[in-house]
């Protein structure tokens, strides 16, 4: 089933608009397979939820683009997806809307391309509440606003209750890298700087405690954020900058871990230097997790030349996304692909990637 | 952050370091001739691996690491049995995260989950209890496992399903107690081991007499200890202090937490619903008299085994025989390193375990290979 987020213009001598956003003409407060039928009620929940949304003003079923910066010579794009789900769909800091939105653009701006376009696909769970959808199609349009992206083009299925967790989005982005930008982990070099943006693990632990099995209580909100300011800033500022990952599934553990591994060197991070919120570790503490491998959606790691790391600290710093962001450690010759703390008793330990989930510990 | 910080500042570190490595001196112990501590407990295992304890302290200390890893100390058979039960079609099968990588003669219960049995994550047993109400339809059972530290859980969560009439809820109990295997590793020959490190959170619920035999009757001293760094430290040199004085006696480390006594509370909620299992088979032990715990007959709605017909329940819990050169048993009760293992990080990784020890957050392995030991420091150079 194809569909690009419509909104179907009436072209009649009068000249009058069928279906915009003036009108409200969705009555259902809850999701059915009705709406994924390619129907009537399809197009309603199209154009009602997500086009007036989006603002999308194509009637093709392709969305056709075009940008200055792709003219520069030399420029390159930048293509990558992601699919998003996650339990709850709303939580502290965030909704999956946003989270798909940011996700996407960070895994663009990472790799030094601005981000553009998006596309949106939405596998919606029979059943799900429209009013949730508006509010993650609504969060979806101010991130990418934000971000300074467009989502250009769509597509919804419903599937039947219990088929999906109420609503599951895909979003892929394209950006342009400008001319004389490469920022890729294998230019990594002993010396170079390690730098965090902010403080590490508040999306892991904040989706813990929304899934309220813990009955802890918090103020610990998500740090999902879109990060194409903060990497604009630091490349104004240390225009050697080598890589940057952002530190999600796996934290900050398997974003170091896989860098050390294309970079073929080691990396030695600092303990005592990890910016860690008093909250979260003490939830850390209480169920035996590693804040190092909690995800992170708004927190990124970088490598600069040690010339330059002062430079791109402090760019960091002047950024909102940036406030907390610490130097804590650096690339090392050494094994390849091996990640070392110092800890903050004097000790060294491996921090290695994560295997399967962190999962609570008895006692 | 609060109570936990303090206990772990490098520079008071440093104060404990420097006198540990004087009274090893005065000891005359060196890495030929070490003292050997057992850390009974596998949180603290993994506490000197997390904070690199084991390359702080001097080279005459050396640690053994004990066998109080509550998942690790059961028999795979244990594992299985859950398998059976969470692959009955009417039961939703509850158990802590720690458990369920851990691997069976045939799979894990993660594996099991994957395959279509209802298996749930739960991080207490009123959660499973709660998950019963919710579901009268269906036999609710939580995997009971652990220490005297999770045992009075399980025991107030069995009081309140019978107060409550909750009848669609039973507890399979694995659940065992610490002083048992220490007396079996004390009478074993093999074992020359000079001090313990004893269990914190266990002590909390039952007091330090129960670890007098320790001192009385094998003449080793014993030191209750906290989790943090600086809690192991000071319990270790505190040990040493007992060895170079020539005393064996019971120490408290952890006196802010763990009272002489225990907590009364835990002990009658234990007492009332469990009692002990003529004997109970331990990996690496074998079975070891009066170790393990049941629950007792006036509870036996609320017991899987009686249930289901299933473990101990059945008569005799099956046996099954561990992995060829598998050396988890040898490994749990201190007679050799993980690395010493010729599957360790080979045929036995996190990913594809062997046994219990490279998985649980407690098992000796998972520590060694998770946190690196000699290799962190190889590389560091």
């Amino acid at each position: 089933m194809r569909c690009v987020l419509p909104i179907r213009r009436c072209t009649c001598s009068r000249g009058c608009k069928i279906g915009m956003s003036t009108r409200t003409r969705l009555r259902d407060s809850h999701v059915t397979l009705a709406h994924g039928g390619g129907g009537k009620a399809m197009r309603d929940l199209i154009e009602d939820v997500f086009a007036t949304a989006f603002n999308t003003d194509t009637t093709e079923d392709q969305a056709r683009l075009t940008d200055t910066a792709l003219a520069d010579p030399g420029a390159r794009l930048a293509f990558t997806t992601d699919s998003y789900v996650v339990h709850p769909v709303e939580f502290p800091g965030g909704d999956i809307g946003k989270l798909a939105v940011c996700g996407t653009v960070n895994d663009l701006v990472v790799g030094a391309a601005r981000p553009l376009w998006l596309s949106a696909s939405f596998i919606i769970e029979e059943g799900c509440e429209i009013d949730l959808l508006r509010r993650v199609v609504a969060s979806m349009r101010t991130e990418a606003d934000k971000a300074g992206v467009r989502i250009v083009t769509g597509d919804t299925k419903v599937v039947e209750r219990g088929s999906a967790d109420t609503v599951f989005i895909t979003t892929s982005g394209i950006g342009v890298i400008p001319p004389g930008r490469h920022m890729a982990a294998e230019t990594i070099r002993p010396g170079d700087v390690a730098i965090v943006s902010g403080v590490l693990g508040d999306h892991g632990a904040a989706i813990l405690i929304a899934r309220g099995d813990m009955a802890l209580s918090t103020d610990i909100r998500s740090d999902c954020a879109s990060l194409g300011h903060l990497i604009e800033a630091v490349l104004a500022a240390a225009p050697d900058t080598r890589a940057a990952r952002d530190a999600t599934r796996g934290g900050l553990a398997s974003a170091l871990n896989e860098m050390a591994a294309t970079a073929r060197c080691s990396i030695e991070i600092d303990e005592s230097a990890l910016p860690l919120r008093t909250e979260v570790k003490g939830m850390c503490e209480i169920l035996g997790f590693d804040p190092l491998y909690l995800a992170n959606e708004g927190t990124l790691v970088l490598f600069v030349p040690p010339d330059q790391a002062d430079a791109a600290l402090a760019a960091m710093q002047s950024q909102e996304t940036g406030r907390n962001a610490t130097i804590i450690g650096r690339a090392i010759s050494g094994t390849s692909g091996r990640v070392v703390m110092q800890t903050i008793f004097g000790g060294m330990r491996i921090v290695d990637m994560l295997v399967g989930e962190q999962l609570p510990r008895i006692c | 952050m609060k109570y936990v910080e303090e206990f772990r500042d490098p520079a008071a570190a440093r104060g404990v370091l420097a006198e540990i490595s004087r009274v090893t001196d005065q000891i005359g112990a060196t890495a030929d001739a070490p003292v050997r501590i057992m850390e009974i407990c596998g949180g603290h295992t993994h506490a000197i691996f997390r904070y690199g304890l084991d390359k702080l302290t001097p080279d005459g200390i050396e640690f053994i690491h004990g066998p109080g890893c509550p998942v690790c100390v059961l028999p795979r058979s244990r594992v299985d049995e859950c398998i059976d039960l969470a692959e009955q079609p009417d039961v939703i099968f509850t158990s802590f995260g720690d458990a369920m990588r851990v691997p069976g003669s045939y799979k894990s219960l993660l594996q099991a989950k994957a395959q279509g049995a209802d298996v749930r994550m739960v991080y207490s047993p009123l959660d499973a209890l709660e998950l019963a109400r919710r579901n009268p339809d269906r036999e609710v059972v939580f995997f009971g496992l652990g220490f005297e530290s999770t045992t009075p859980s399980t025991a107030l969560t069995i009081q309140q399903a019978r107060r409550t009439n909750v009848l669609n809820f039973s507890v399979f109990c694995n659940h065992i107690t610490v002083p048992p295997p220490i007396k079996a590793l004390l009478d074993d020959p093999h074992m020359c081991l000079d001090g313990f490190v004893g269990p914190g959170h266990v002590s909390m619920v039952i007091g330090l007499r129960p670890y007098d035999f320790i001192a009385q009757d094998y003449g080793k001293p014993i030191v209750v200890a906290g989790f943090e760094p600086l809690d192991l430290l000071q319990s270790v040199l505190m040990v040493l202090r007992q060895i170079r004085d020539g005393r064996a006696e019971v120490e408290n480390q952890y006196a802010r937490v763990v009272p002489a006594e225990g907590n009364p509370v835990s002990l009658a909620a234990i007492a009332d619903v469990y009692e002990t299992r003529p004997s109970f088979e331990w990996r690496g032990l074998g079975e070891i008299d009066a170790s393990g715990l049941r629950i007792r007959p006036d509870y036996a709605t609320f017991d899987a085994e009686q249930k289901f017909q299933i473990g101990y329940g059945a008569g005799q819990a099956r046996a099954v025989a561990e992995p060829d050169g598998c050396a988890c048993g040898e490994v749990m009760t201190g007679r050799v390193k993980p690395v010493a293992c010729p599957h360790f990080g080979k045929g036995c990784t996190p990913e594809l375990p062997l046994g219990a020890l490279m998985v649980s957050s407690e098992g000796a392995c998972a520590a060694y290979y998770q946190y690196g030991g000699a290799r962190a420091v190889e590389v560091a150079k």
